[in-house]
């Protein structure tokens, strides 16, 4: 009998799921608690933690925080619009996967190698994973079971996570805009009031200014976006 | 070189058409190469890899491959190939004995780093003393490293296993290296019938962007993505992030199980699943059950054989059900420690049915007289030993 995949705080060093007998869902099923069901029973289950318990939060990856290609942007696109449905969400960056010492901003974002630190800093009891690469999901996803009480959901653009509570697999943008559409029509039918809207501004990070902005402010990088002599770039976003 | 046309790897693996040749065990494990799209193969020599090593060096000459390599010793080769692959690179190597045990500690970060590389190991003896002669004792040294160990009973499964591993291990919730082990010499150097997929058709090329880490681990603008273990700084959420992150790899090797299934039939092959006694074996210590079990058949006795092709992730599982009605459970080894006959041990609960043997070494035969002694012994049946002098 597979476990039953339920928020934490587990304890001191959590089980992989998979070592329980939780396996991934196949094509058009999700995880739910990890047990394999269909997508719209997954989703509103999870539109209902992403409801009711508090701070709901989602942590965008490098592939939705950053424009690689197209479906990136449309993907970073249907995740603010996402954003917008859920009542007092706010959004916290998983920008990379190096260590940050000697420690994060918990405020600014969060990172694969103490999660817990945002997610208890900030009291956040539901969160989406979206866009992060699956070894770090995995990660962050056990680690966040073992030390704290948040609700876990994981948009998978692969094939899924063991440890989420509820996990959808082959997530897109076009998949996003329908969880969109599930949390809006959970939301109406438990009669929470609530005007769309962006989340708040985050508030540890520079503002951008794009009219001011260098190449050098790159720093270190700088030299990765110049033309490389004779070189001619026909192509910019 | 014939053009080769890239296939669905289902339709390669499952459906494609097949012609039977009578070649060794290190010509098919070339020939899977020719098939798989590899990129780049680096090695070292040593006997009796040489042989596998040999024949993809000549199919790269014929352009099969893109590039092909002598690493100066083994610790170098396993680290280039981890780099290869980190480049993108699908990427095949091999090697035996020694040569495993030199190059083991960049084999064993090869599941850490996410590195989906295919090893071929073609076992021999581990100095010392020296000898190259057959033994798997080295198998023992994987079964820990988090690496995916298959083990080949003939040329088929060599063409077999390598072929699905280059599949299995790009699959992106596994993303960790195959192991495809086989008996050098009884297995590599001996010739046996194989149906092979047509030689024209080939695998689709690598996607390192499919892949549940970034492709690579150099500085992409606008951050850098490091993909690397974060452990050189001390404090408990270090540990925290080591554990999952080893975690994680086990995990991988579990999520292997389902393609096992799907490409090579499962992990376990059972031959007659009634039978009272059963030989548990892997590879050429397979080939040599299946013929106790026939010799016993022969005499009226009710043996069957369990073929074990997949050593990790183990099929405790399977061996469990397979094994929850005999009476005595036989374990025919090629090396002195049982390593096989510790993992049966240890998945079933009556264990003490369990005859850890007969087990050969240092280049020994294993002669089917021997397991046919212990089939004898489980069931109490007195056989006169004759000498002939």
């Amino acid at each position: 009998m597979p476990m039953e995949v339920l928020p934490g705080p587990v304890g001191y060093i959590p089980t992989p799921a998979a070592f329980e007998g939780v396996e991934l869902p196949p094509p058009g099923k999700a995880l739910l608690y990890g047990k394999i069901v269909d997508e719209e029973t997954a989703m509103r289950e999870a539109a209902k933690a992403l409801l009711t318990r508090r701070n709901p939060t989602i942590f965008p990856g490098p592939l939705v925080l950053w424009g690689w290609n197209a479906s990136a942007m449309e993907k970073a696109k249907a995740v603010l619009e996402l954003a917008m449905e859920i009542p007092n969400c706010r959004i916290i960056p998983m920008p990379d996967y190096r260590p940050k010492y000697p420690k994060i901003d918990p405020e600014a974002e969060i990172n694969p190698n103490h999660p817990n630190l945002t997610i208890l800093h900030n009291k956040i009891e539901a969160c989406i994973f979206v866009g992060v690469h699956c070894h770090y999901a995995n990660l962050s996803l056990r680690m966040i079971r073992a030390g704290t009480n948040c609700f876990t959901i994981a948009l998978c653009a692969e094939m899924g996570h063991e440890d989420a509570m509820v996990s959808l697999r082959d997530v897109h943008a076009d998949e996003i805009r329908r969880f969109r559409d599930v949390i809006v029509q959970v939301r109406e039918e438990m009669g929470i009031k609530w005007e769309p809207k962006l989340p708040p501004e985050n508030p540890s990070l520079p503002k951008e200014e794009y009219q001011t902005l260098s190449i050098l402010d790159y720093g270190e990088y700088s030299y990765l976006l110049l033309p490389r002599r004779g070189e001619h770039i026909t192509e910019t976003e | 070189m014939p053009e080769q046309k890239v296939v669905d790897a289902d339709y390669l693996l499952l459906e494609a058409p097949r012609e039977r040749k009578f070649i060794t065990g290190a010509q098919a494990m070339a020939e899977a190469v020719k098939r798989a799209n590899v990129d780049v193969a680096i090695a070292y020599p040593i006997t009796p890899q040489s042989e596998v090593m040999h024949l993809v060096g000549d199919i790269w000459a014929q352009g099969y491959l893109k590039d092909y390599y002598r690493a100066e010793e083994e610790y170098g080769a396993m680290s280039a190939i981890a780099g290869a692959v980190r480049g993108g690179a699908r990427a095949f190597s091999a090697t035996s004995g020694p040569g495993l045990l030199r190059g083991l500690e960049a084999i064993a970060s090869w599941p850490g780093h996410r590195i989906p590389a295919v090893l071929g190991v073609l076992t021999r003896v581990v100095n010392a003393p020296l000898s190259i002669q057959p033994d798997n004792v080295e198998i023992a040294y994987l079964l820990h490293s988090g690496i995916i160990v298959l083990h080949a009973e003939n040329q088929q499964d060599v063409f077999d296993f390598t072929l699905a591993s280059f599949v299995i291990s790009e699959m992106v919730d596994v993303y960790i290296p195959i192991a495809v082990c086989t008996e050098g010499f009884f297995v590599t150097h001996a010739k046996g019938y194989v149906n092979m997929t047509p030689e024209d058709m080939k695998l689709p090329p690598r996607d390192p962007y499919k892949a549940p880490v970034p492709p690579t681990d150099c500085e992409i603008p606008p951050a850098r993505i490091q993909r690397d273990a974060p452990v050189q700084k001390s404090n408990f959420m270090s540990y925290l992030i080591h554990a999952v992150w080893q975690q994680e790899v086990w995990a991988s090797n579990i999520r292997s199980m389902k393609y096992i299934y799907k490409y090579l039939g499962g992990p376990i092959e059972v031959v007659n699943p009634d039978a009272e006694v059963f030989v548990v074996a892997s590879g050429c210590a397979a080939a040599q059950g299946r013929e106790a079990v026939r010799y016993a058949q022969l005499e009226g006795l009710n043996v069957g054989l369990v073929k074990v092709k997949s050593i990790r992730p183990f099929p405790e599982k399977e061996i469990r059900q397979v094994l929850s009605k005999a009476k005595a459970v036989i374990v025919p080894e090629h090396n002195i420690i049982g390593w096989l006959a510790k993992e049966v041990k240890a998945a079933i609960p009556d264990n003490d049915k369990v005859i850890g043997g007969p087990r050969v070494y240092g280049g020994m035969t294993l002669p089917v007289e021997l397991i046919m002694e212990k089939i004898y012994e489980s069931l109490g049946i007195k056989k006169e030993k004759k000498v002939v002098v």
